[in-house]
């Protein structure tokens, strides 16, 4: 395998301080060095001049669909994971509800083995009960021996506390993370978008953030109680993240994500009619958006993580209500961030880093995350001062499902690397 | 002067000019109810579409004989026995009835919004006939101009609103609509049945009606029902009744002029007493013939916008 060198990188690794323009030498897919190559450039080396642009441990992220099994027309890992490598996200960890739910080693070993070949690492995330059904454990331990990283029922709630306490607790024989969705589906039952002016002016049934605050308070407390880490998927209101905070500094080993659309919408969006501003949780207020804006920066919130959920247009050009939840995010985020967070100071771009690879890396508990010598060559080259239009039908994924359509960004992904081989390559 | 938009999809963002201009025009036209000879050939050759995708009798009759009294051609379109059972797409229906050049398509939908997602997909004029509980203009408009012909105007007035306001769609386009053209409002019903922030759409909300009544020119009282959308809001209809129901001793305190009003279905003894609702200060009847008038006038602001756009 040849070597490659990222030559005038600014090469960015908030774990180990660094933030130098400087080469980066991988060979054998592994990084092998950082600074100027004294002995000179390695015979038969790839050299790419990166000019300045960032050089990144390779993004994160932790919540994606990528819907094979079972709805290939709406994305396949191959399709998925291409987004994904177009968008800078070098591994993806994706949700369980596939058709068959991935609740079954056999399932995991599929993804796995469709994955072999993905330009990006695939990471799947095993269902916490069977069929999500949320009656019986599945078998986590097996299920982790197959490539599992992390368990949750994805969209439904585990409802039944005991079993929760349960998995929690079974999942010390191997340190595994649980993830809920958090949500009490008695409070949001019928509701269609966030109880808030905006839904009182458009009528439509409400979902009250009691919904989310309810459940995470309690998987907070059942946390404490058991001693295990829990995750919360998607936090979208300002108490979810009161509670979260308090429980971090009371020390209960609880983390957290917010997606780029709960950080950049609001319920002001629905106002349009626009099905791809209808997900779950939906759109928070101009309030709880600026709280979740301060919470990712701070790091009270581990990291941002997509919810890459797509759908087809045919099943989104509906009425508002019956249209399903969710949009994509995978090719969109790190613009987004960038534009949104570090060119407006908010961030700097280590703490984009933390909260897009570092921290993700860790719940996971998976390789990546820094650019140390010997890690593997996941790495990310950002142009910050690419300017960019977000075009749908340019995306590489299956759907183009995103309310982010026509808007202007600036800095996105220049040059994306997979164990050392290039997966991504801008066109400019 | 016409209308700014093709469609008229709610009163949110309408002008005072152009919601005076709607009920000037129902008033030329409310004389047309009034001859025995109902037909002015004014939209003769037009076609008129009311596409209802949930249950109506009131409005869907009031366009229908709105749009023969133009003599337009209006035809009635329920979605029980059409190709949505077949699994078409609601933009692909009316896509559709469109390409059979309609020019006007009413529609009543449970969703808010979709009136306006097929507004988006078509160049005919859409009409919102009620969107879920989103808006419902032309019940608001007729309720407005029922109020002007009784009081003159509507600039100053106390509107006071009573009942489910949670699930009403009458509720909010009469707020647009009346604060607006310069009327004060007060919704009065249980908490349960009133949504979050709506103080915020610059009415006021009281729980008590007797506190509210004494204010009132206008009493409009709403249809109550125990369930929606599977959820239970109040423990029964009787307490709801005793609590809230329009009764001759509540309207001991009313001011002796006052109005009351009711967009129908009527409950009789539940929301209202009958004696109220078939009493001197009720002009809930007035309301649906003046509904004709109003629907009248829009089909005639809408239908005939397309073709002065197009002879220009």
């Amino acid at each position: 395998m040849q070597d490659i060198i990222l030559k005038n990188g600014r090469i960015i690794d908030p774990t180990q301080d660094l933030d130098d323009q400087t080469d980066l030498l991988i060979r054998d897919g592994r990084i092998e060095h950082i600074g100027i190559l004294n002995d000179g450039i390695p015979e038969g080396a790839t050299v790419i001049d990166i000019d300045g642009k960032w050089c990144v441990p390779g993004l994160v992220d932790m919540h994606v669909h990528l819907r094979e099994p079972g709805r290939e027309d709406k994305e396949t890992i191959q399709t998925g994971t291409m987004a994904a490598v177009a968008g800078g996200f070098t591994a993806v960890a994706c949700m369980p509800n596939t058709n068959p739910v991935n609740d079954s080693a056999a399932v995991t070993r599929f993804i796995m083995e469709k994955a072999r070949s993905a330009p990006a690492v695939v990471y799947p995330i095993a269902a916490v009960t069977r069929g999500l059904e949320g009656i019986q454990l599945t078998e986590m331990v097996e299920l982790h021996e197959a490539g599992a990283v992390a368990f949750s029922d994805d969209g439904h709630c585990i409802m039944n506390a005991d079993n929760l306490r349960r998995a929690l607790d079974y999942v010390k024989i191997f340190g595994g993370l649980i993830i809920d969705h958090c949500e009490d589906p008695v409070i949001s039952k019928g509701g269609v978008m966030r109880e808030g002016f905006i839904c009182t002016t458009l009528g439509f049934p409400p979902i009250p953030s009691l919904a989310e605050e309810l459940m995470v308070a309690r998987d907070i407390r059942i946390a404490e109680y058991t001693g295990s880490a829990i995750h919360i998927a998607h936090v979208s209101s300002r108490e979810s993240v009161r509670l979260i905070r308090d429980a971090k500094n009371r020390g209960i080993r609880v983390s957290a994500e917010v997606t780029p659309h709960h950080l950049f919408l609001t319920d002001e969006a629905v106002k349009t009619f626009d099905t791809n501003t209808k997900m779950n949780p939906p759109l928070g207020t101009e309030e709880d958006r600026e709280i979740l804006e301060e919470a990712v920066i701070s790091g009270v919130i581990d990291c941002i993580a997509t919810d890459h959920a797509p759908h087809t247009d045919t099943e989104k050009q509906v009425e508002y209500s019956l249209a399903p939840n969710g949009i994509i995010g995978l090719e969109t985020a790190l613009p987004l961030v960038m534009t949104r967070l570090v060119h407006t100071r908010k961030m700097n771009p280590s703490q984009m880093i933390r909260s897009m690879s570092t921290n993700p890396s860790r719940l996971l508990g998976i390789e990546g995350g820094s650019l140390l010598k010997g890690a593997p060559a996941h790495i990310t080259v950002i142009d910050p001062d690419r300017l960019w239009m977000v075009d749908p039908m340019r995306f590489y994924s299956k759907s183009q499902n995103t309310p982010f359509g026509g808007l202007s960004l600036r800095g996105s992904c220049n040059l994306t690397l997979v164990h050392g081989k290039i997966a991504f390559q801008s066109s400019n | 002067m016409q209308l700014q938009s093709k469609d008229l999809l709610g009163l949110e963002g309408v002008t005072k000019k152009e919601i005076s201009l709607i009920l000037d025009t129902a008033e030329s036209f409310r004389e047309v109810s009034e001859r025995s000879i109902k037909k002015v050939p004014t939209l003769r050759g037009r076609t008129i579409i009311n596409f209802f995708h949930e249950p109506s009798t009131r409005t869907r009759i009031s366009f229908e004989i709105a749009a023969k009294r133009l003599s337009a051609d209006g035809i009635n379109f329920s979605t029980s026995g059409s190709s949505f059972s077949k699994g078409e797409t609601l933009v692909d229906t009316v896509k559709n009835l469109e390409a059979m050049q309609a020019d006007v398509i009413v529609m009543r939908h449970g969703i808010p919004g979709a009136p306006h997602l097929i507004a988006r997909n078509l160049d005919a004029a859409v009409i919102n006939a009620g969107d879920g509980a989103h808006e419902h203009p032309t019940q608001a408009l007729l309720d407005m101009f029922t109020i002007r012909r009784h009081l003159g105007k509507l600039d100053g007035l106390t509107v006071v609103i009573v009942g489910d306001i949670a699930f009403s769609r009458v509720v909010r386009s009469n707020i647009y609509g009346l604060t607006t053209m310069g009327a004060r409002v007060i919704v009065v019903g249980p908490p349960t049945l009133i949504p979050v922030e709506i103080s915020r759409m610059g009415i006021e909300v009281l729980y008590n009606i007797d506190e509210a009544i004494p204010q009132a020119d206008i009493i409009m009282i709403l249809r109550i029902q125990l369930e929606r959308q599977g959820k239970v809001f109040l423990p029964s209809l009787r307490e709801y009744a005793r609590l809230y129901s329009l009764t001759p001793e509540r309207m001991k305190i009313a001011k002796k002029d006052v109005l009351v009003m009711h967009p129908g279905p009527i409950n009789r003894g539940v929301e209202i007493d009958p004696r109220i609702a078939d009493g001197d200060h009720s002009v809930i009847l007035e309301q649906v013939s003046n509904g004709v008038a109003v629907r009248m006038a829009l089909l005639f602001l809408l239908a005939g916008r397309k073709e002065f756009n197009k002879s220009e």
